[in-house]
Order: C-alpha cells, then sequence, then structure tokens
C-alpha cells in the first residue's frame, strides 16, 4: 500500500488543469437537451478530441492517450473540478467505443470510432421497450436477415432513448430468432438514425425537455455490417457494455465529491436558516463522507484491477450507492435552499439557488435508469451474497 | 498509487481467518461467559504463538515490527469471530503507545513479554467511560488530564461494569497518582493520547467490518434454511434487499477503513479526519447489519440461544467506543468546513 500519485500521475493532472483552464468554456452552454445546446456540446467534443482529450483511455492511434484507471479518475477529477460541459457523447464514447474495441471488426472500428471520437456521430442508446424496461430479456424488436443476406429488416420500437433527438446513430438489442425466447435469440445491432422508415419521437422529461424520445422502426433496412458481433451473441455484447468498467466511466466519484463540495458551501453560505432543523447539517456531513467513500473505494477497486486483480461485488452495488447519494444531497440541498428551492434559476426571487434544483430532478432518474435499484439489490442479494432465488 | 493490500498481507489474513473460525466458536465464547475472567489464557498464548500479541513490537523489543497497515485486515477477522479479549486494542493502541515512550527501561520490561504472550496490558484514556480487560492486566496504563502512568493493578481499586456484550469485561479503575509511575506528560503526553484514540477507533472499526460480513452471513444462511409459504424466506424481495442494503453499506466502508489504517500508519496531515470518516462509517454499516440481520431472522433473533445477539451486541457496544458517532462526526464537520476548496473532486489524498 502506497496510496500517493506517481510524478507522471501528477504531470498527467498539471496537463489536463492547465488545458481545461484555457479551454472550458467561460459561458456555460446550453443543455445539451436543447437543439443549439446539442450542437454547442458536439462542437465541445470536437474540441476535446483536438486536444487528445476526448476519450483518455482510448489507444492513442485512435486520439486517446492509452490512460490507465487511475489516469482517467485523475482526468475526470480535473474536469468535474473545472465545471466543464457533460459529455453528449458518452453513450459512445464511454460504453460502445470500448465494446466496439472488443467486438467489432477492423471494418467497423475504422468506420465508426473516429467519427465518434470528434463528435461527427453522436450515439443515443436503445434498450428499453415498452415491454422490456427491467426485464430487458424481454425484448421483442425484430431483425429479419433479407433473403439477399445483404441487410436487416427491423421493425418494433424502442424507448427512453436517451439523446436519441438529436443523435446521428443508435444502438441496441434486436430479436433475429423470432423463436428464441428472452436472453438468446438476440442481435447487437448499429443502426443510423437517419435511415428511411424509422421515426423518432421526443418524449420530454421531468425538466419538460425531451432528454429521451421513441424510436419507431418500420421495415427499416440495416447493412449486415453493421452487426456488432455475432449473430445471436448480443446479450453477450450488452452485458460488456454493461459492465464494471464502463459503469466506472459512467459516472466517476468526481461527480459526486463535487456535488458534495457544492453541498457544504451551501450549508455554510445559509447555515443559520438551515441548522433550524440539525438533521440537515447530518446529511451534508454523511454526504461528503458517502462520496470520500465512493472515491476511496473506487480507487481501490482500480489498483486491484490494475494489478489484475478481478472486478468483486463492485459492479452491483455501485449503481446503488452513487445513485442514492445523488438523490439525498440534493434533497438536502433543496431543505437548504427552503422557499427558494422550487424556484427555477431565472425567477427573480431564485438568489442563490445555482443549479440544484436542475440537479435534484435529474437525481431522481439514477436509481430507475440502468437497471433500477430493486433489480441491482436482487442482484447483489442472489449473485453477491448467494440468496436463494 | 498503489492502494492494495500485499500478497502476504492477504496471506495473513486467511490463516489467521481459519484459525480463528475454528478455534472461537460461538460454543466457546458462550462457555467462557460463563468464567470468573471471561478470557481464556490458553487462547490468548495461542493468539501470542502465531505473533499476533507482538505483530506490533518493534524488532528490537521481540516483536515483528509491523504496522497498523499489516494489522487492520486481523483485526477485522477478530470481529468476524467477536473475538473475546483486547487484542486488538493490544496490538493497535497498547503496544504502539508504549513503543512511543523515550523510557527504555519500561518499555524493556513489558514490550518482550507482550509479544510472547506473558503479559498483558490495558489501557485507559478519558475518551472511554471504563477500561476493558483492567482485571486480567499486569500493567496499567492510565491517563490523568495530560499525564500518563503505569499503574500496578494491585494497587488501583477496579470496579466490574456489567455489558450488554457478555464478552466485554469493562472496569472503572480508580488509581492514586502518587503510587503510580509517570510515565510522560505535557504536550508530549497529549500527543501521544490523541495518536491512541486514532488507533483506538481504528480497531473499533476494523472490528465493525468483521462483526457485519458476519451478520450478513449468519443472516443469508438461515434464511435460505428457513421456509415459509412454501419456500425460504430468503427468496422474498423484502428480505433479499435488507441484506443487500447491509451489504452495499458495508462494501463502502473497507476502503475507508484501510484508508485510516494508512494514514495513522503514514502520520498524514488529514489523520483525524480519515479516522474518524472511517470509524463513523464502519460503525454505521454493523449498526444497519444489526438491526437487518434480527428482522430477517423474525422471533428467532430476538432469543439469546439464536448466536446472531453475540455479533449485534458487539456492533452495538463499539460504536461507542473510542469516540461515539458524534464525536466523530464533529472531527469530519471541522476538517471540512474549516476550508471547503480544499475538499472535493482530487482533494482525497492530499
Amino acid at each position: 500500500m502506497d496510496i500517493q500519485y506517481t510524478e507522471k500521475q501528477k504531470a498527467f493532472r498539471e496537463e489536463i488543469r492547465s488545458w481545461l483552464a484555457e479551454n472550458v468554456p467561460k459561458e456555460p452552454l446550453k443543455t445539451y437537451d436543447t437543439e443549439e445546446g446539442f450542437q454547442q456540446h458536439r462542437e465541445w467534443e470536437a474540441k476535446m478530441n483536438e486536444g487528445r482529450w476526448g476519450m483518455v483511455t482510448w489507444p492513442t492511434e485512435l486520439g486517446g492517450r492509452d490512460a490507465d484507471l487511475i489516469e482517467w479518475l485523475i482526468f475526470e477529477e480535473e474536469y468535474f473540478r473545472a465545471k466543464a460541459p457533460n459529455r453528449v457523447n458518452q453513450n459512445g464514447i464511454f460504453l460502445l467505443g470500448p465494446t466496439l474495441m472488443e467486438f467489432g471488426t477492423d471494418e467497423q472500428k475504422a468506420d465508426i470510432l473516429p467519427k465518434m471520437a470528434d463528435g461527427t456521430e453522436v450515439w443515443a442508446q436503445g434498450w428499453s421497450e415498452p415491454n422490456a424496461g427491467s426485464d430487458m430479456a424481454a425484448i421483442r424488436s425484430k431483425a429479419e436477415l433479407s433473403e439477399c443476406g445483404e441487410y436487416y429488416i427491423i421493425n418494433g420500437q424502442k424507448t427512453w432513448s436517451t439523446r436519441a433527438v438529436w443523435a446521428d446513430q443508435c444502438f441496441g438489442m434486436f430479436r433475429t430468432d423470432p423463436d428464441s425466447q428472452r436472453h438468446k435469440g438476440l442481435t447487437f445491432i448499429l443502426v443510423p438514425l437517419d435511415l428511411e422508415g424509422i421515426t423518432v419521437r421526443p418524449i420530454p422529461q421531468l425538466d419538460g425537455l425531451p432528454g429521451f424520445a421513441e424510436i419507431f422502426f418500420d421495415n427499416v433496412k440495416v447493412p449486415i455490417n453493421r452487426r456488432l458481433g455475432g449473430e445471436g451473441e448480443g446479450w453477450k455484447v450488452a452485458m460488456a457494455t454493461a459492465g464494471f468498467e464502463r459503469g466506472l466511466m459512467l459516472r466517476s466519484p468526481a461527480r459526486f465529491q463535487e456535488t458534495a463540495r457544492r453541498l457544504v458551501k451551501l450549508y455554510e453560505e445559509n447555515q443559520a436558516g438551515a441548522d433550524r432543523d440539525p438533521s440537515i447539517r447530518d446529511a451534508v456531513i454523511k454526504a461528503y463522507m458517502a462520496a470520500e467513500s465512493y472515491c476511496l473505494t473506487t480507487y481501490e477497486t482500480a489498483c486491484r484491477l490494475i494489478k489484475g486483480g478481478k472486478i468483486g461485488a463492485e459492479s452491483s452495488t455501485n449503481k446503488i450507492f452513487w445513485s442514492e447519494l445523488d438523490q439525498s444531497m440534493h434533497e438536502t440541498a433543496m431543505a437548504i435552499l427552503s422557499a427558494r428551492a422550487e424556484l427555477e434559476p431565472f425567477a427573480p426571487e431564485a438568489k442563490g439557488v445555482g443549479t440544484w434544483l436542475d440537479g435534484f430532478l435529474f437525481a431522481q432518474s439514477g436509481p430507475i435508469y440502468a437497471g433500477t435499484n430493486e433489480i441491482q439489490r436482487n442482484i447483489i442479494a442472489e449473485r453477491l451474497l448467494g440468496m436463494p432465488r | 498509487m498503489d492502494f492494495t493490500y500485499t500478497e502476504d498481507q492477504l496471506l495473513f489474513q486467511d490463516s489467521v481467518r481459519e484459525f480463528l473460525v475454528n478455534e472461537v466458536t460461538c460454543e466457546k465464547i458462550r462457555e467462557l461467559w460463563d468464567t470468573d475472567t471471561g478470557r481464556s489464557d490458553e487462547l490468548w498464548g495461542q493468539l501470542a504463538e502465531l505473533g499476533l500479541t507482538g505483530m506490533t513490537v518493534p524488532e528490537d523489543f521481540g516483536g515483528l515490527g509491523m504496522n497498523e497497515v499489516d494489522f487492520v485486515l486481523l483485526a477485522q477477522e477478530c470481529g468476524y469471530v467477536a473475538l473475546p479479549n483486547n487484542l486488538t486494542e493490544t496490538v493497535l493502541v497498547a503496544v504502539p503507545l508504549l513503543a512511543s515512550l523515550s523510557n527504555d527501561t519500561f518499555k524493556s520490561e513489558w514490550l518482550p513479554k507482550i509479544a510472547e504472550g506473558s503479559a498483558k496490558v490495558a489501557v485507559g484514556l478519558e475518551q472511554n467511560l471504563l477500561v476493558e480487560d483492567a482485571h486480567v492486566a499486569d500493567v496499567l496504563i492510565m491517563q490523568k488530564g495530560s499525564a500518563l502512568y503505569a499503574v500496578d493493578p494491585a494497587k488501583a481499586t477496579i470496579e466490574f461494569n456489567a455489558s450488554v456484550d457478555l464478552s466485554r469485561r469493562l472496569y472503572s479503575v480508580v488509581f492514586n497518582e502518587a503510587e503510580a509511575d509517570l510515565l510522560v506528560e505535557g504536550s508530549e503526553a497529549d500527543s501521544l493520547i490523541a495518536k491512541s484514540v486514532n488507533r483506538g477507533a481504528l480497531a473499533s472499526a476494523a472490528q465493525a467490518i468483521g462483526l457485519t460480513k458476519r451478520m450478513i452471513d449468519i443472516s443469508v444462511q438461515y434464511t435460505s434454511e428457513r421456509n415459509q409459504f412454501g419456500k425460504p424466506i430468503g427468496s422474498f424481495q423484502a428480505v433479499k434487499h435488507r441484506m443487500a442494503n447491509v451489504a452495499v453499506q458495508l462494501e463502502y466502508a473497507k476502503a475507508p477503513v484501510a484508508f485510516a489504517a494508512y494514514a495513522i500508519a503514514n502520520d498524514l496531515s488529514t489523520v483525524d479526519k480519515n479516522v474518524s470518516h472511517a470509524k463513523s462509517v464502519a460503525c454505521e454499516a454493523s449498526l444497519t447489519g444489526a438491526k437487518n440481520s434480527i428482522q430477517v431472522h423474525g422471533a428467532m433473533g430476538y432469543t439469546f440461544e439464536v448466536d446472531l445477539h453475540i455479533f449485534m451486541k458487539k456492533a452495538w457496544a463499539l460504536n461507542n467506543t473510542w469516540g461515539d458517532q458524534a464525536f466523530h462526526k464533529a472531527r469530519v464537520a471541522e476538517a471540512i468546513f474549516a476550508d471547503s476548496d480544499k475538499i472535493g473532486a482530487g482533494c482525497t489524498f492530499l
């Protein structure tokens, strides 16, 4: 045990810190759930890619830096500390990218990854269907191989497809064997969203903005070279996408440590009011400790993985931990803000509300998306603790 | 950046766990409850033979010269079996305190004997209400304000205080300074006392980790075997989710405890905050472990016969030993409210 950064890691931190200091937009971008904001975020991704900061864990030849997990954590710490924009293409860069590198053909990698890296192609995900939510193996959207064998004909519907309103591409699972059940007979297919027969219908989220959408497929012809992995191997490919390291990519500790830090500040600025309810101070202290626990645990896991260790319980416990931490931190912020908590930031009386309301609304989705926390608890009980099914 | 235990540390943990699970059974613990001292000299001798009592004794004094990081996994295993003696405090509190003294005669008198298992020491600091295992100690290290004394137990008045945890033997100790040996006083003593409080909190936190793991194991086994409505009750989601909640809290308490051990061993400037963070979350996990475990046991959990209470009671007691939640949260608060620019992303290891 030698818990300190190496000179190389310190230099890496300095490098990203100074790049961010020069390049992070002074004015916050508009939300990517608006057309204008989406375009701004796409441009930001291009800028990140120019600086070779778009995806530091990717190989050098693909514009990355071959960064290991510790460097990734450092990158994220600096990124969130610098209040840099949210990543519009995280479905692509963090989730699909690594899966493509593992399962994709050389042709697919050459065709797709560069455009993903510079934001030319932003990706949406297509997991859920109206009748396949927590029960993802209930997917019914069909992909039928054409007689000539050159393309799949897709029919069906995906829903809760994040970023799909303005995205260029979508990845997801489709049933290629109509007689198959559950996890079998599913195939992972990459679908350009401008194909004929596709209809994207925006769904306004809690904040009223179309952060996700329904996608309808009506005899959509997708060339067979857009299949990722073998036919019928979709579940295996999808599980790789959902694996722990991807989870770590998606929600690294830095995000929650920064929220905890802002919460400490918010409490200090409003202490007289907040202390009327002693549980608020306790919640602030607990939030700080939980965010630190998440950080320490993640570093410990990352170090173990780098040394060739295996993933333990973390893959199922981390989703529950960060999503419920995020929710409780925002609840505490709402309590501190009191009567101002409900006000939109542009309201005349909304002094000092910051972005807490937005964060509070978004935090409600954490325990639901990427497998509800109830499903995660079943997984922990059955697979980690060995309780009966 | 290497936040992992070494192969050797993990192997040592395995062998100590095997020994403890075989030797310190629940039957053995119950037998000891009915003895006068509640302690087993035979067991203490075995622990010494394994090198445990001398782990932190410097090599010059016949020990292994290891540190808090080396011992913290073993302290967790002591918690796992609810070890009925003060081994973790001996190794983490008493020995480092003795070893820090400049009085070589005193050190030479006691440290080698502690390492070989022929002498026991108990530490009484004002942080705690009572002194654990004072009745079997050959020497007591007692605090009075900014001074530490070596007290001959024969010259002190020792009174037993019964604890809900029948394995905990707690004593009030009254002694006369005139009849005791002053070991150290003033700022040097204050600093030793402060460090000892951190080490004691680490000992409790590490045991809480082991206790939580044990309560999960007992509950998983029970709910897998107990049938109602024609199936094991552990197959019901309401029962599963209670245990999953404990597992999540436990999972995120382990790294803070490891980091607290590292912070003490390396004298980090953030050590108070790191230790208090670990103590708070590890004990919190053990409290949730106790609450959810008794619930999934149903009425059986409320009996004296089922072994669960051995572990629950120790968890309840340790939560308020070496600093309660109020003490530790206040220390965390002091650190984070001082300067909120020095917390947050990127500041954990600085």
